[in-house]
């Protein structure tokens, strides 16, 4: 395509969004409104993800050994772990360091106090193990399988439940996100093909004049093509940025008035929320504006 | 040059348009093709302009058979015919220099180009000092120069008016038919659908007349009189 021909596609397409504003602004107006939903949506999905891999980090799978185990035997039960592909890392925690954890834990590190219960024997002699961290929390199943295999491996404790109910979560969180694009998707297409049926409806002289004397169908067809990618960008541009003004001060709203929230959840930062949804939402706006437009010419332009 | 070659055009309506008709025009030659409201001239300029395909038979153009055209090829095939309307079917939101300059737009030509030949095209037809006016601060007569100018800026090598002095008064309808015989003067053939009698008449070329889409009369130097 020529350059000239180009600018004149552009000078059109904008004529265009001119000439149908009310519809332009109704087709940018629903964009925005899907995409700052999807926006909305995104974030919410994306500190939702950041917890749960927070908590599928802090998540153990805790391996003991059979009694009396020498200290060669218990390093080769570590190196079979290590090479199990879904074993992320892995921490020898000895029988002394148990018993330390445990006094801290259950008598609030009081060791007098215990000292005049147990004396100097430690309860929990048996109770060196090692504490795994796993790469993906949805395949637990099948590690912890793996590791009970291992000759001299007496028990091994997983969150089963944790880690099953962090899988539906974030099963449900992908559909969910799916099934809200996917409607979208649907809503802003359908938007767009009516305000380029009409921008056609409203040239349809011009466009026979054109055809009658010789220009090709790509020379029709671009300004419209123009106007459904500019509807798009528009419409993408402004929630991106309404985006970025509004997360800060809601995070920050919500982190100051509700201390439960402040406590519980990790936000994650703008700029990354933003650096996220940017692509996602040019694509799905430049995205829509084109296919619409190229849809609905091709179903309307044949002179 | 045009060959229409056993044509007949049936509408899905059951209506027949065009019957059978067959005719030659030969390269720089002016032809009217005459008859009353129904007889098929509409749908003949249609089906030259490729709007329409015929139910049967082909036409010919320069060589080229509709038939075997692609759609991709309509454009090259429609940038050799200029086309003129009865009601001149301007682009009212544009100036006169614009309309022309839209014809070599809509072909991506260059503006640099654009620049040069519209001006000289717009003296042609006598409107130069007026490329500024939109089509309604023009008389019929004018409007009519301005799309004869907009046919024959991209230098067709046929020209299909579809009744061009439909909607003037006799003055101005001799004016445009003088000015599409100097137009033809020059090598361009000029096909005039029309029913107007006298301009006929008085003009003395080629007139190919229909009646219920069937070729009635084919008389070189011909007129509308002597065909009833």
């Amino acid at each position: 395509m020529k350059i000239s021909t180009l600018r004149y596609s552009f000078k059109q397409g904008f004529i265009n969004i001119r000439r149908n504003l009310l519809f332009s602004l109704a087709s940018i107006g629903t964009i925005i409104a899907c995409l700052f939903l999807f926006g909305v949506f995104y974030s919410v999905v994306l500190n939702m993800k950041h917890e749960v891999k927070m908590i599928e980090d802090s998540l153990t799978v805790t391996v003991f050994f059979e009694k009396g185990l020498d200290e060669q035997r218990i390093m080769d039960i570590g190196n079979e772990i290590k090479a199990i592909a879904n074993v992320d890392t892995i921490n020898y925690v000895s029988s002394d360091v148990a018993w330390k954890n445990y006094v801290n834990d259950v008598y609030n590190g009081d060791m007098n106090y215990v000292q005049n219960i147990f004396g100097s024997d430690n309860p929990l002699e048996d109770a060196s193990s090692y504490e795994i961290t796993l790469k993906d929390i949805s395949l637990q199943e099948d590690t912890v399988k793996a590791i009970k295999a291992i000759p001299n491996v007496r028990k091994v404790n997983s969150s089963e439940g944790t880690a099953k109910s962090l899988n539906s979560i974030n099963l449900f969180v992908g559909y969910a996100s799916l099934g809200l694009i996917l409607i979208l998707l649907f809503v802003s297409m359908f938007l767009i093909s009516n305000t380029i049926t009409i921008g056609i409806s409203v040239r349809k002289e011009e466009i026979a004049i054109m055809k009658l004397i010789g220009a090709k169908d790509s020379f029709v067809r671009t300004p419209f093509l123009v106007e459904g990618v500019m509807i798009g960008v528009i419409g993408s541009v402004i929630p991106i940025a309404l985006l970025y003004f509004m997360y800060d001060g809601v995070v920050d709203y919500l982190t100051e008035h509700y201390n439960v929230v402040a406590n519980l959840i990790h936000f994650v930062s703008t700029e990354e929320v933003i650096k996220g949804i940017t692509p996602i939402a040019l694509l799905l706006g430049i995205g829509i504006g084109f296919f619409a437009s190229l849809l609905t010419t091709h179903k309307h332009l044949h002179v | 040059m045009i060959v229409v070659d056993h044509v007949t055009m049936k509408y899905p309506t059951g209506k027949k348009a065009l019957d059978d008709v067959t005719f030659h025009i030969n390269k720089g030659e002016f032809v009217f093709i005459v008859g009353s409201s129904g007889s098929g001239k509409t749908t003949l300029i249609k089906l030259l302009l490729k709007e329409l395909t015929p139910t049967q038979g082909e036409i010919t153009v320069e060589g080229k058979a509709y038939s075997k055209l692609k759609r991709r090829e309509i454009p090259m095939l429609r940038r050799k015919l200029g086309v003129v309307f009865q009601d001149f079917r301007l682009l009212k939101d544009r100036t006169v220099f614009e309309n022309v300059a839209f014809a070599q737009q809509v072909i991506e030509k260059p503006m640099k180009e654009i620049r040069r030949e519209v001006p000289a095209m717009l003296t042609m037809v006598g409107l130069a000092d007026q490329y500024k006016q939109y089509p309604r601060e023009l008389s019929g007569g004018e409007q009519q120069r301005v799309a004869i100018a907009r046919a024959m800026i991209n230098r067709p090598d046929i020209i299909l008016a579809d009744e061009p002095t439909g909607d003037l008064d006799p003055k101005n309808s001799e004016e445009i038919m003088t000015l599409l015989e100097e137009i033809n003067k020059k090598g361009t053939t000029v096909v005039v659908v029309t029913h107007n009698r006298e301009i006929v008449d008085q003009m003395k070329k080629r007139v190919i007349r229909l009646k219920k889409g069937q070729i009635i009369s084919d008389v070189k130097e011909g007129g509308y009189r002597y065909e009833d």
